[in-house]
């Protein structure tokens, strides 16, 4: 099969060609950063939100200011989409490069269209293994659009060509243009729209095959498509937080950046720091004022944070630290996905200082997780950790539209006075005392001081081994009995079998595909996914048990005794059981469906 | 879809609310001010003769004059022998880490508005852990009230160098003495931005009242830098400044135009022990006002609707 370049003068033939129904596809836009795929990657994902499909989106940004190779990869689908997809069914490469680098990355027998204007060398063994179409997009953007745009525009021309290919809906597709576009000057829009129509009513060869989505199963319910980042910072909203304090960092911004342009809404305000150390500590000070107060990060940040962060627990305030993870140690790969700081969010610090740590899955599991977040924050008194990912915190989904109406809360602090107060009482149950916020009025005339020392039930310094012991114990019990109240996790599949693939964070999707690709293949593969990292649930022993393996799905490094990752350690350390092993990479990318198949199954030959 | 129960939406707290006074004894018109008793706590642990018992016992005072009750103030610190001073006040306080006492303060200063925010802190707290917090916070212009008691030593840790150390000053850090040279606060806290610059000596209570009333009641970051002789690894230090040890101790000129930012640069930089008074204060907007624009702004567009309607209007708009 020979490249198909378009001539210039459109057949008008390949309309009348039947389109193929499919019930899901993976699609991959590679380009420049400043190409604008990550936009058309995103309309094209709020398209199927809004269509009822389940959407799942992957992207790479590259960490420079502008240029460099970007890709958006898109998975569309009727039926449940855990992962953005291992392979493409079709690949829209703008230049020679993306092309190159991105080709590998397609299906056998999938479609690579390409810019014929960037894209003009290929090896003949390509040119069997996958169908090619060549599209002039950078001259017919030009065309399309006259005048000085250059070939801005060529990403909604692709666009274009998408909707065509996959019959996607137009209308709604240009009410999604109108509201990215409609805001600038009227320019922009019609511009836009030529490159769009353009795009949709050019005649494919007829070696382009035209598809058909499947009907989604979402279907009458009210879906909402966003990335897990933005998710999150909704959440913190819902959840009644009103006041946080931040430093730039990649991937952590996004957060910030919305909660400082949305806080104000709320009658609430977000606060960009001088740096990291300011900011935890300013947050900690509007905890400290009688709201529990936000702060994040990622990387370097967190490890900036974590003095503040042990006084937190020593005063027994709460918090939420969301610490966005990418790639460590040091500045290590910033725009790259990493689930390496589980040790610090669990342990970091000098000291005994328990907190909670709790680890979204997805997108929809962010918004939720941080309200959950901020609840546990209030019962326990107690900071607590997101820990979410790159993968999770720049990808798209759609997810069912919140009951916001049941959901937001009013968390604004209660100063009517008490008679008394003892900030850090003994006698509490399970260890747990609130704060009382400034303001309030103490009828005994007795105030507290809360502290980094150790203290006495007043918050008075103390040099007593006693109430040191007391005291350590108090804050370490509040996390039992927190424990006792996490619901055991349900195990994905049968409740026993040959392999038990245990995920945490952004792990779940790829675990739980693998499951079902496992099980169709006859394999006893099991998942569960651990949501509360610190305290791990109870229970989980029991379920164990009834695996021959155990294997912890995670991306950081295997460790120097390689017996598994970070949770596969603080699992083996809390059960002793040497059927804890793992499964870990440090490649930067989210798991392939295949990685873990691969591993399933040279566990299960050893056996 | 939370798994933890959370059946409460206003916090049950764990202070106990039994036999509280009726209201009408808690009414504030029947209250008397404070007395020296009702707002101290903890004995201070100083050594005998420290200049910081002057400071805490005129912030006693002030709270009396003032009439301002203990739940209306809050006193936050860091970590150096006069950071401990919550712990000696009858009134709502946090002791915080090293150096970050002021970014501690601004979240609750921003959050809170009916509170009137005094953090106190010595040299190596304000000027070198917390060199940045300093320099930001007055640059923010955050109201709150700053006291820096600087006796020019690190006294908690037993005599290291601080960065208002002066050259030649012997430590154990700098047994030779000291080489670098000292920070001139004055002249930091101006070039920074803070509006209120003035500076005192713990050997002049009538001065040091004076300073942090004047303190108090600007609207802004103001910063008061209260010379305070550490007897046990300084002593002498500021005896220049105090006419009892055979110094001076003079105050800025009444012409001293207050408003004139380089004048004060200037007057910051007299010899040795200098002048002592308001070097700067001006009327700037505060990141307080500045904040409360931009929520008062966006509030107006939401007039009648609950957050979770204001949060449905964000989210339709991502179906």
């Amino acid at each position: 099969m020979s490249a198909v370049v378009e001539s210039p003068t459109p057949s008008n033939q390949t309309s009348q060609r039947p389109a193929v129904k499919i019930t899901e596809a993976v699609i991959r836009l590679a380009g420049n950063s400043q190409d604008g795929i990550q936009a058309i990657g995103g309309f094209l994902a709020r398209l199927a939100g809004r269509s009822e499909q389940e959407v799942m989106t992957f992207m790479t940004i590259p960490s420079t200011i502008s240029g460099g190779p970007s890709i958006f990869q898109v998975r569309v689908g009727s039926g449940e989409v855990l992962t953005s997809g291992d392979e493409a069914d079709l690949l829209m490469a703008f230049y020679q490069h993306s092309y190159n680098d991105h080709l590998a990355s397609l299906k056998a027998g999938g479609i690579v269209i390409y810019d014929s204007d960037h894209v003009t060398e290929f090896k003949p063994e390509n040119l069997e293994k996958y169908r090619h179409i060549g599209v002039a997009i950078s001259s017919l953007t030009v065309e399309a659009i006259g005048g000085t745009g250059r070939d801005k525009g060529k990403n909604v021309f692709a666009l274009g060509l998408l909707a065509k290919m996959f019959d996607l809906n137009i209308p709604k597709l240009h009410r999604l243009l109108e509201e990215r576009f409609s805001s600038k000057d009227s320019s922009v829009l019609t511009n836009a729209m030529n490159a769009f129509n353009a795009g949709y009513n050019y005649e494919l060869a007829t070696a382009a095959q035209l598809f058909e989505f499947q009907p989604g199963q979402n279907v009458g319910q009210a879906q909402v498509v966003m990335s897990g980042n933005e998710a999150l910072a909704w959440g913190l909203i819902a959840a009644g937080v009103r006041f946080g304090a931040g430093y730039p960092i990649t991937p952590w911004s996004d957060i910030m950046e919305l909660l400082r342009r949305e806080l104000p809404k709320y009658g609430g305000l977000f606060v960009q720091c001088e740096d990291e150390i300011a900011s935890i500590s300013m947050a900690i000070g509007g905890s400290y004022a009688g709201r529990v107060s936000v702060t994040g990060s990622s990387g370097p940040g967190i490890s900036l944070k974590t003095e503040a962060l042990g006084w937190a627990v020593m005063a027994e305030m709460p918090l939420i630290i969301v610490d966005v993870q990418r790639g460590g140690p040091s500045t290590g790969m910033p725009t790259n996905i990493e689930q390496s700081d589980l040790n610090i969010a669990c342990f970091g610090g000098h000291g005994d200082s328990p907190r909670v740590v709790l680890a979204p899955a997805n997108v929809e599991d962010c918004f939720y997780c941080a309200i959950e977040a901020v609840n546990v924050a209030r019962k326990f008194s107690v900071p607590v950790i997101l820990l979410t990912d790159q993968g999770i915190a720049t990808r798209i989904e759609a997810f069912r539209m919140p009951d916001l109406a049941r959901l937001v809360q009013d968390i604004s602090p209660d100063l009517s006075p008490v008679a008394d107060h003892r900030p850090y009482d003994l006698s509490a149950i399970g260890g747990v005392t609130r704060h009382l916020a400034p303001g309030t009025r103490i009828a005994s005339g007795k105030y507290p001081v809360v502290t980094g020392l150790e203290h006495d039930e007043l918050g008075h310094p103390t040099g007593s081994g006693k109430l040191h012991t007391a005291m350590t114990a108090k804050r370490r019990n509040k996390l039992r009995l927190l424990a006792n109240e996490i619901p055991v996790p349900t195990v994905f599949g049968a409740d026993k079998g040959e392999v038990l693939l245990v995920s945490w964070g952004s792990s779940q999707g790829p675990v739980q595909e693998a499951v079902k690709y496992a099980q169709a293949e006859g394999i006893l593969v099991s998942g569960i996914h651990i949501k509360y990292v610190n305290p791990l649930p109870n229970g989980l022993e029991a379920i164990f048990s009834r695996f021959t393996h155990v294997l912890v799905v995670e991306l950081n490094d295997e460790g120097v005794y390689g017996y598994g990752g970070q949770m596969a350690s603080l699992l083996r350390a809390r059960y002793c059981d040497p059927r804890i092993t793992g499964l870990t990479k440090s490649d930067g990318l989210t798991w392939k469906i295949r990685e873990i198949l691969q591993k399933v199954h040279s566990l299960l030959a050893k056996a | 879809m939370s798994s933890i129960s959370f059946p409460f939406a206003v916090l049950p707290r764990t202070g106990s609310a039994a036999n509280l006074p009726p209201p009408a004894a808690l009414a504030d018109q029947d209250r008397k001010p404070l007395t020296k008793k009702e707002v101290s706590a903890d004995h201070p642990t100083w050594c005998p003769g420290c200049g910081d018992f002057s400071v805490l016992a005129l912030y006693f005072k002030l709270i009396e004059r003032r009439k301002i009750w203990h739940e209306k103030i809050t006193t936050v610190a860091g970590i150096g022998c006069s950071s401990r001073f919550p712990y000696f006040v009858q009134a709502h306080g946090a002791h915080y880490i090293h150096g970050r006492a002021l970014p501690f303060a601004t979240g609750v200063s921003l959050s809170r508005p009916d509170l009137h925010v005094f953090v106190f802190g010595g040299d190596g707290d304000a000027f070198s852990i917390g060199g940045n917090h300093f320099v930001h916070a007055a640059r923010k212009n955050v109201k709150l009230t700053y006291v820096v008691m600087d006796n020019q030593v690190y006294g908690l840790t037993k005599k290291q160098t601080s960065p208002t150390s002066p050259i030649g000053y012997k430590s154990k850090t700098d047994i030779w003495g000291s080489a670098d040279r000292p920070l001139n606060p004055m002249k930091l806290a101006i070039t920074a931005g803070a509006t209120f610059v003035a500076r005192t000596t713990a050997t002049n209570p009538n001065h040091v009242l004076e300073m942090m009333e004047a303190a108090m009641d600007h609207d802004g970051f103001s910063f008061v830098e209260c010379l305070s002789e550490c007897v046990e690894f300084y002593e002498g230090a500021f005896d220049a400044a105090n006419p009892r040890k055979g110094g001076k101790f003079e105050t800025i000129s009444k012409d001293h135009d207050v408003t004139d930012e380089y004048a004060a640069y200037k007057l910051a930089d007299a010899p040795w022990p200098g002048q002592f008074g308001v070097f700067y204060k001006a009327s700037k907007p505060t990141k307080n006002q500045n904040e409360a624009k931009i929520i008062a702004d966006h509030r107006a567009k939401v007039t009648g609707l609950a957050d979770w309607q204001i949060l449905q209007k964000s989210f339709d708009r991502m179906k």
